[in-house]
């Protein structure tokens, strides 16, 4: 247990003493007490900053299933130390921003900030896990703390149906994840990831090679809600705004980005892993961008972007992994901008996303609304918000000078150096690219003139709306001047943060002790990539200009295609087909349990029985046979077969009688006189039950069954007697085990007993027979019971 | 013997699962007393029949027959008993209070 590991483990811990906080010091926002966490922890892993230029990855070992080869390892490189200053300071931010944003009279804090800190947990352990199974248990951890906090609001339906998407599709994702972590296990020999990216000849060739890549990939693209399976993201948005600021643009949605950029080593340089990933993630990028334009809830907006956006950094990782292809080693270095485009645009993402969500978070304070067919106008009420969506927006939309424009600029490097080194017909990759980033240009002018220019229209808002409190501005202000600070001053991390992430992604590029060269700068005179961002601002403020009229394509996209329809049609369907099914079976008819049972009983045991051959009859050892004794044994297999045949009660009871007066005389024969004894007594007294029952149940009607039920009745029941009786024969035919009843011959001096038998029941296992009283006992007072007990009640009434 | 037994078990054991599966409560009464029959005298079988005296040591006999089973078999006899008689009671009130011995009549519907 190392410190690294307490560090992955404070924020659990640290659960324990939120609802403490909550309920003792309700005048204090708990907030301010759970701030301390991401604090600590944001200077902890910015303590261990000197990994810069080739120092060795920190790595903390520790052992916890060690039978299965599941290790708590943990291990910092440098991706991990970007998503952990990540993870811990805009976690930090939000703590801070959801002080003023969550009411402490209104809100069960204690629940919102425990779910918080279980996700701010487990995400740490995504990123910093060594070993794939304790990857996968964070992640699911993720999933749910995700669901719960997405839930938080339970009492709204919307609310409930978002959690409730956002857990199928991201878990159903986790496990395919699971399932292409076992191959890759086994492929591999190991769970280490660190080990897997080293044995990466031998993974290779391995048959499972291409099944486990394709379920990784499920599990990440679920997770960051690649495109088809991007549909939980926006309906995540019922979720409390600090919320979908860390959750659902910052972190969580990121992980999948990690995974793809933590598995480049062992798959990437694989054709298939460049071509899906690129593929998905421009697909992405253009269809998140595409539908932001539509939406009127803010939130809803920015989710879509995000989609985009991480389509983006997706697709990046993609181009980037081609850098291990054999085929483009010359070029290794060209492609290995892409990702260093990705680190850095994810972490431009993660500050300025951040601060849009926190600024709709306010509008939506503020205002009472996030509809901007409501709002406008609110440039002069609300200055400082709007200065912060100007710079978040445009950020996003890649304009100088804010952050974002750089690793913009870096994505269309990368695109550009996709389509001159391929072939002719990726020339689609720069050109769908560069039309989504039209449609992100249209979708940022939306968010920011719909809503702080036009007209203001007061009377369409609950509130009256005014700059929000300090409080509330201090997170997005500080994630704001990171963006222009980036902007101007990029090189104060491209070495420290950004370049040992991009050494962990393509490690096998470089020699010992050597770094990528990254020199981030805005200015790269009048290249393609400049040429594009003018397009996009000219052909961006035209489409903006025209909206109206290009407008009515939204709503000419056929429903059929509509994945939410898809997915709520799946779900129904599922629902009814598995009520169906259990309906099916779960009839209500004791008949067809016990059906199951007899045939279950039928096929599993007669079953296992013939497939291990244990059949086996043997009756060279038989004591031999008396003529009554067959006598008797026929007389037994004829009472019994009257029973079935009879319909007067009087006459079945007789039969069952006689069955039972029969076997106390085989019991003679057996030499078990304790039993016929025994067998004599309880017979006389079950007749006469059975007599007391006869008097008072209604005559035995012939049952009308039609002829299939009564065909596999009787089917089941030769099953059931055949698989016995070969049971039977086989087990007298085969002796496994030496009797132990020799041991009793002792009884007369060990218990004073001259009857084995009884000394059994009595002394050796009296405790059994003490117990077996009970059950007489017990069903005694049953029987009294219930004869008695309802009669007197009724004749009280 | 033994094999002549455990054919007269299985004998009992169709028997009683053909009444277990009928809808009138006695029957299945009725068919789970004839399957514990049938089990009896298969555990008696499966051991070894007439090996030696009955398990009592006065006899003083060379050999006694195995006297776990009879002990096995004893607890049974009397656990079956009080099951059948309250099977038998249960029966009986379920008549009284529903006037009905089919148990296809009986079944419940989950939003009862």
């Amino acid at each position: 247990m190392s410190l690294l590991h307490f560090a992955v483990l404070l924020p659990f811990l640290y659960t324990v003493f939120v609802p403490l906080f909550f309920k003792k010091l309700p005048r204090v926002h708990t907030g301010w007490f759970v701030l301390i966490v991401p604090l600590l922890l944001f200077v902890y892993f910015a303590a261990q900053f000197p990994l810069r230029s080739g120092s060795a990855p920190l790595f903390q070992s520790l052992s916890w299933i060690p039978s299965l080869g599941i290790r708590f390892d943990l291990h910092l490189d440098g991706l991990s130390m970007l998503f952990a200053l990540i993870i811990t300071g805009i976690g930090f931010l939000v703590i801070v921003y959801s002080i003023y944003y969550m009411s402490k009279e209104r809100e069960a804090l204690h629940n919102f900030y425990i779910y918080l800190l279980v996700f701010m947990g487990a995400m740490l352990g995504i990123v910093l896990s060594d070993n794939l199974m304790v990857l996968y248990v964070f992640w699911e951890a993720t999933s749910v703390s995700s669901f719960l906090l997405i839930a938080y609001w339970f009492q709204r339906k919307r609310s409930r149906y978002g959690a409730q998407k956002a857990m199928l599709i991201t878990v159903t994702g986790g496990f395919a994840m699971l399932l292409g972590f076992l191959m890759l296990g086994s492929a591999a020999g190991t769970f280490s990831i660190r080990e897997i990216v080293a044995m990466k000849e031998v993974i290779v060739n391995d048959s499972l090679f291409i099944p486990a890549m394709l379920l990784v990939l499920l599990g990440a693209f679920t997770k960051s809600a690649q495109f088809p399976f991007h549909i939980w993201l926006p309906d995540a948005m019922e979720a409390p705004t600090p919320i979908s600021a860390y959750l659902h643009s910052a972190t969580m949605v990121k992980a999948g980005v990690y995974l793809v950029a933590r598995m480049t080593p062992v798959f990437g340089g694989h054709m298939s892993w460049f071509w899906i990933i690129t593929i998905i993630g421009i697909v992405t990028l253009f269809w998140g961008a595409f539908m932001a334009i539509r939406q009127f809830d803010l939130k809803a907006l920015l989710a879509y972007s995000t989609i985009s956006q991480l389509g983006l950094i997706m697709s990046l990782l993609g181009i980037g992994s081609l850098a291990l292809h054999t085929n483009y080693e010359a070029q290794a270095m060209l492609f290995s901008g892409a990702i260093l485009a990705a680190v850095f645009h994810l972490f431009n993402h993660s500050i300025f996303k951040g601060s849009l969500f926190m600024v709709v978070g306010i509008l939506d304070h503020e205002t009472g609304t996030r509809d901007i067919r409501k709002l406008g106008g609110l440039l002069s009420l609300m200055p400082v918000s709007f200065s912060l969506t100007i710079i978040g927006g445009l950020s996003m939309a890649g304009l100088p000078p804010f952050s974002g424009f750089l690793s913009k600029e870096m994505f269309f490097t990368g695109v550009l150096t996709a389509y001159q080194h391929i072939d002719q017909w990726v020339v689609l990759l720069p050109i769908v690219a560069w039309l989504a980033s039209v449609f992100t240009f249209v979708y940022c002018l939306v968010f920011v003139f719909k809503t702080f220019t036009g007209t203001y229209r007061p009377e369409r808002l609950d509130k009256k709306p005014h700059e929000a409190p300090a409080g509330m501005l201090v997170s997005p202000i500080v994630l704001a001047t990171l963006v222009l600070v980036i902007f101007f001053f990029p090189n104060l991390i491209s070495y420290t943060l950004l370049e040992p992430a991009m050494r962990s992604v393509l490690p096998s590029l470089l020699q010992p002790g050597e770094v990528f060269e990254v020199d981030i700068k805005p200015w790269h005179g009048f290249n393609t990539e400049l040429f594009m961002t003018v397009g996009i601002v000219v052909m961006g403020s035209l489409l903006y200009k025209t909206y109206k009229k290009w407008s009515d394509i939204y709503y000419n996209l056929p429903r059929k295609f509509d994945f939410n329809h898809m997915y709520d049609k799946g779900l129904t369907g599922a629902e009814r087909l598995s009520a169906r099914v259990t309906n099916f079976y779960m009839n209500g008819f004791l008949h067809s349990y016990l059906s199951y049972i007899f045939t279950f009983v039928i096929i599993v045991v007669g079953g296992s029985f013939l497939l291990q051959r244990a059949f086996a009859i043997d009756p060279s050892t038989n004591a031999v046979i008396e003529w009554h004794e067959y006598l008797l044994a026929v007389s037994i297999a004829v009472s019994s077969g009257f029973v079935l045949f009879v319909n007067s009660r009087l006459t079945s009871i007789i039969g069952v009688g006689a069955v039972g007066y029969l076997v106390s005389l085989l019991f003679v024969i057996f030499r078990a006189p304790d039993l016929a004894l025994t067998q004599l007594v309880v017979e006389t007294i079950t007749t006469a039950l059975f007599l007391l029952c006869f008097y008072f149940l209604p005559k035995l009607k012939t049952e009308v069954v039609r002829i299939r039920v009564k065909v596999s009745n009787l089917l089941i029941s030769i099953g059931v007697g055949t698989v016995f009786t070969l049971i039977g024969i086989s087990a007298q035919s085969t002796n496994p085990f030496k009797p132990i009843s020799h041991f009793f011959l002792n009884s007369y001096e060990l218990s004073g007993a001259r009857n084995m038998v009884n000394s059994i029941l009595v002394d050796f296992r009296a405790f059994d027979t003490m117990l077996e009283s009970v059950v007489l006992f017990t069903a005694g007072i049953g029987v009294y019971t219930l004869i008695n007990l309802r009669k007197s009640r009724r004749e009280k009434r | 013997m033994e094999t002549l037994m455990t054919i007269t078990a299985g004998v009992l054991f169709t028997v009683g699962t053909y009444l277990i599966l009928s809808k009138t409560l006695l029957r299945i009464i009725m068919g789970m007393s004839l399957f514990t029959h049938g089990v009896h005298i298969m555990l008696m079988a499966i051991n070894g029949l007439k090996r030696g005296a009955a398990p009592l040591l006065g006899e003083e006999a060379e050999s006694y027959t195995d006297p776990v089973p009879q002990a096995l078999i004893l607890t049974s006899i009397v656990i079956s008993f009080s099951l059948t008689a309250f099977s038998l009671v249960l029966a009986y009130r379920t008549y009284k209070e529903h006037g009905t011995d089919d148990v296809e009549q009986l079944r419940g519907q989950e939003n009862d």
